[in-house]
C-alpha cells in the first residue's frame, strides 16, 4: 500500500476546507494517508483529519516564533525531513499562494519530480492533471521517481468526509533558520481576514468598464455582502484601482471558484487563462459581443452602474 | 557582479494554441521571451546599472530558433548568451541540471535571476532546484531587490497583499515576480547593437547531466474546450439583480 503524506494548511488553527479536499483526492485510492502538520495540531485538528480518512497525524512541531515558522527555507527542510523518516511515496500539498513558495522547495530538497496546480490526479499511474499554456490546453503528466509530489489547486476536489481510526505521532522539525536565508519582516496586509482568491468559493472581479479607482469600490462592497473575494483585470490593476494581489489571468492569480462573477471585463485571452476552470460565470457587460459573453454560463447584458447597486441593494 | 539570468522561449499568450498530436503542440505560431524573464533581465540590467563593473548572460535551453528570444534579453541589456541546444522537452529536473551546467562551466554566479514561472508548462520550480543544485538560497516572485554588500534583501508577494522580507547572502537564485519593474522595451539602437553581441551555442549532449532519478512526462495533451453554453439573463437591472442572486442561491448554492 502506498504511503501518501498530504501538507496540510491551517487557518488561524483550523484544518482548510481546502486541505480537506486534497484528503479526499488521495483516499481515491488505497493508501495510507498521512498528514503532515507544521503549526500544531490540537484535538479538534485531528477529529477532523479523522473524519476524513487521515490515518496519522504527524506533528511536525514547528517553533511558533514567525521568523522561523514563516521561513520557507525552515518549513521546507522539516517537511522534506519528515518525508525521508517516513519513507513517503508521494506527497500532496495546495497549490495555492503559500503552497508556490513551499512545495516546489520540497521538490528541490528530495530532488523528487512535482507537478503543481493539478486539477486532478490518478495514484494508480502516478498522472496529474493541470493546465497549460495559458489554460488553453490540459496536460496529463506521469511522473516517476522515489517519492512523487503534486500540488492541487485549492477547490479542484470538493472534500467528502470517510472517518478513519487516527494516531498521531511528532516528528520534530529542525527549526533552524539557515544563515544564508533569513525573514527579516512579514506584512499579512491590512485585509488579511478577506476570502483568499485562490480559495473562494465566489469572486466578484471588476475590470475597465469600472472606469475609476471610486467606481471600483463597489466591487469591494458587493464582494463583502457575498462574502466573495475580489478580482481584477489586468487593466483595473495597471490603472492602480487595485493592487497586483487582485490580479487574475495568466500574469496574476488562477483561481477555481464554484461562481466567477465580472463586471465590465471583456474576457481577453489572458484574462481566462486564470478563471477558466471555474465551475460557472456569470458576466456583466454592456456590449454583448464582448468575448466573455459567448463564454459564461450566464450573460446579463447592461450598465454596470445600474446592475451593480442593484445587487448591492438586493442581497 | 557576475549575473546570469535563466530565460525561456515560449509561444505568445495571445497565440491559439494547436495540437499535433497527443503530447506536441504546433510551434508555428509565435514565440517570446518568457513575460516573467522579462522581469528577470530588466532586474539584471539595473544592478549592473549600480555595479558598472557587472557582466549580464542570458542562459536559456531550447531549440535553434531559441536564439530570438536570447537575442531580445541582449537587447534589454544581457552583455552575452548561452544557449543550450536540444530537440527535446526536457523537465524541469533537467532543464534545472542542464542550467546549473551551463553556468558552472561558464563562470562564477554572484546572482541568478529566474522568471516565478513559465507561461508555457508554468510548472513554478526550476528556481528551486537551480538553488538546491548550487546551494544558494531561493526567493520567488519577488517585488523588490536591493542587493548590497554581499547580501540581498528581496520582498517577495504572496496573494492578498501579503508579503514576506528576506535577507539572503550572495550568491542566490531570485525568481522575477510582476511587481519587481516595470521592462522597457528595447529601442531601435539597442535591437542593432543586441544583434552583434556573442551567443555560444553548446548541446545539451555536451553537457555531460547526471540524470535525475525521477522524471516528469508529458503523456497526452488536449485541448481544453469550453462548453458553456450561455443563457441570457433579462429585464431591468433590478430584475437583473434578483435573478443572479437567485442562481447564487439556488443553483449555485454558494450563498444562503
Ligand atoms: C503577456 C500578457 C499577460 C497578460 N496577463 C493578464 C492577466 O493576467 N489578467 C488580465 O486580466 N489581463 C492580462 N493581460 C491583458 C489582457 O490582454 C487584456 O488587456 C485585459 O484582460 C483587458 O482587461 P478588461 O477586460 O478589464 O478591459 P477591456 O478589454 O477594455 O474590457 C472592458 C469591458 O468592459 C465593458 N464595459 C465598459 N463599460 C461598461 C459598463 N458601464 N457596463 C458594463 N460593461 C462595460 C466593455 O464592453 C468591455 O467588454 C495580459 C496581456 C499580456 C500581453
Amino acid at each position: 500500500m502506498k504511503k501518501t503524506g498530504i501538507l496540510i494548511e491551517l487557518e488561524n488553527g483550523r484544518v482548510k476546507e481546502t486541505s480537506l479536499g486534497m484528503i479526499t483526492l488521495a483516499a481515491r485510492t488505497e493508501a495510507d494517508l498521512h498528514a503532515l502538520v507544521l503549526d500544531g495540531v490540537d484535538d479538534t485538528a485531528c477529529d477532523i483529519l479523522a473524519q476524513y480518512g487521515i490515518t496519522t497525524v504527524v506533528d511536525l512541531a514547528l517553533a511558533s516564533d514567525p521568523e522561523i515558522r514563516l521561513n520557507p527555507a525552515v518549513r521546507a527542510d522539516a517537511a522534506a525531513q519528515a518525508a525521508q523518516k517516513l519513507q513517503l511515496d508521494v506527497i500532496f500539498g495546495l497549490s495555492s499562494a503559500d503552497g508556490k513558495d513551499f512545495i516546489p522547495r520540497v521538490a528541490a530538497l528530495l530532488d523528487a519530480p512535482l507537478v503543481m496546480d493539478c486539477l486532478d490526479v490518478d495514484l494508480e499511474k502516478n498522472i496529474a492533471r493541470t493546465s497549460q499554456y495559458s489554460g488553453k490546453v490540459l496536460a496529463d503528466i506521469q511522473l516517476t521517481g522515489d517519492v512523487v509530489i503534486f500540488g492541487i489547486r485549492p477547490n479542484a476536489v470538493q472534500p467528502v468526509p470517510s472517518p478513519a481510526q487516527t494516531k498521531k505521532i511528532t516528528v520534530p522539525a529542525d527549526n533552524t533558520v539557515p544563515a544564508d536565508f533569513v525573514l527579516v519582516s512579514w506584512d499579512d496586509g491590512e485585509n488579511s481576514s478577506r476570502t483568499s482568491l485562490a480559495e473562494a468559493d465566489i469572486i466578484v472581479a471588476g475590470g475597465r468598464g469600472l472606469k475609476n479607482k471610486d467606481n471600483f469600490s463597489l466591487i469591494f462592497d458587493c464582494a463583502e455582502k457575498m462574502n466573495a473575494a475580489v478580482g481584477a483585470s489586468r487593466v483595473a490593476v495597471d490603472e492602480g484601482w487595485v493592487s497586483y494581489a487582485y490580479q487574475v489571468g495568466q500574469t496574476g492569480e488562477k483561481v477555481n471558484p464554484q461562481v466567477y462573477i465580472t463586471f465590465g471585463i471583456s474576457g481577453s485571452i489572458q484574462h481566462f487563462a486564470g478563471m477558466k476552470t471555474a465551475r460557472m460565470i456569470i458576466a456583466v457587460n454592456k456590449d454583448d459581443n464582448a468575448a466573455i459573453m459567448a463564454n459564461c454560463d450566464y450573460q446579463v447584458q447592461g450598465d454596470v452602474f445600474e446592475i451593480l447597486p442593484e445587487l448591492i441593494r438586493q442581497l | 557582479m557576475q549575473i546570469y539570468v535563466c530565460i525561456k522561449h515560449v509561444p505568445d499568450s495571445a497565440a491559439n494554441i494547436h495540437l499535433l498530436d497527443d503530447t506536441r503542440i504546433d510551434e508555428k505560431v509565435a514565440f517570446l521571451l518568457n513575460p516573467y524573464d522579462e522581469h528577470a533581465v530588466t532586474e539584471a540590467a539595473a544592478l549592473k546599472k549600480k555595479a558598472a563593473d557587472s557582466e549580464i548572460i542570458a542562459v536559456c535551453i531550447g531549440k535553434p530558433d531559441a536564439e530570438k528570444t536570447i537575442r531580445t534579453a541582449m537587447a534589454m541589456g544581457a552583455d552575452r548568451g548561452i544557449l543550450v541546444e536540444t530537440d527535446e522537452a526536457c523537465d524541469s529536473m533537467t532543464t534545472a541540471r542542464a542550467l546549473h551546467a551551463a553556468i558552472v562551466q561558464d563562470g562564477s554566479a554572484d546572482i541568478i535571476f529566474t522568471g516565478k514561472e513559465s507561461i508555457d508548462s508554468e510548472g513554478m520550480q526550476t528556481q528551486f532546484r537551480i538553488g538546491a543544485l548550487f546551494g544558494f538560497p531561493v526567493v520567488t516572485n519577488a517585488a523588490f531587490l536591493d542587493v548590497t554588500s554581499g547580501k540581498a534583501v528581496v520582498t517577495c508577494e504572496l496573494s492578498g497583499g501579503r508579503t514576506r522580507t528576506f535577507e539572503l547572502a550572495l550568491p542566490c537564485v531570485v525568481g522575477a515576480g510582476r511587481g519587481l519593474n516595470t521592462p522597457a522595451y528595447p529601442t531601435f539602437p539597442d535591437v542593432v547593437k543586441a544583434r552583434k553581441k556573442p551567443i555560444k551555442t553548446i548541446s545539451l549532449d555536451s553537457l555531460s547531466i547526471t540524470p535525475a532519478g525521477g522524471s516528469a512526462k508529458t503523456v497526452a495533451l488536449a485541448p481544453l474546450v469550453q462548453k458553456r453554453h450561455p443563457k441570457k439573463i433579462t429585464g431591468t437591472p433590478a430584475d437583473q439583480a434578483k435573478e443572479i442572486i437567485r442562481i447564487l442561491q439556488k443553483e449555485a448554492k454558494v450563498l444562503a
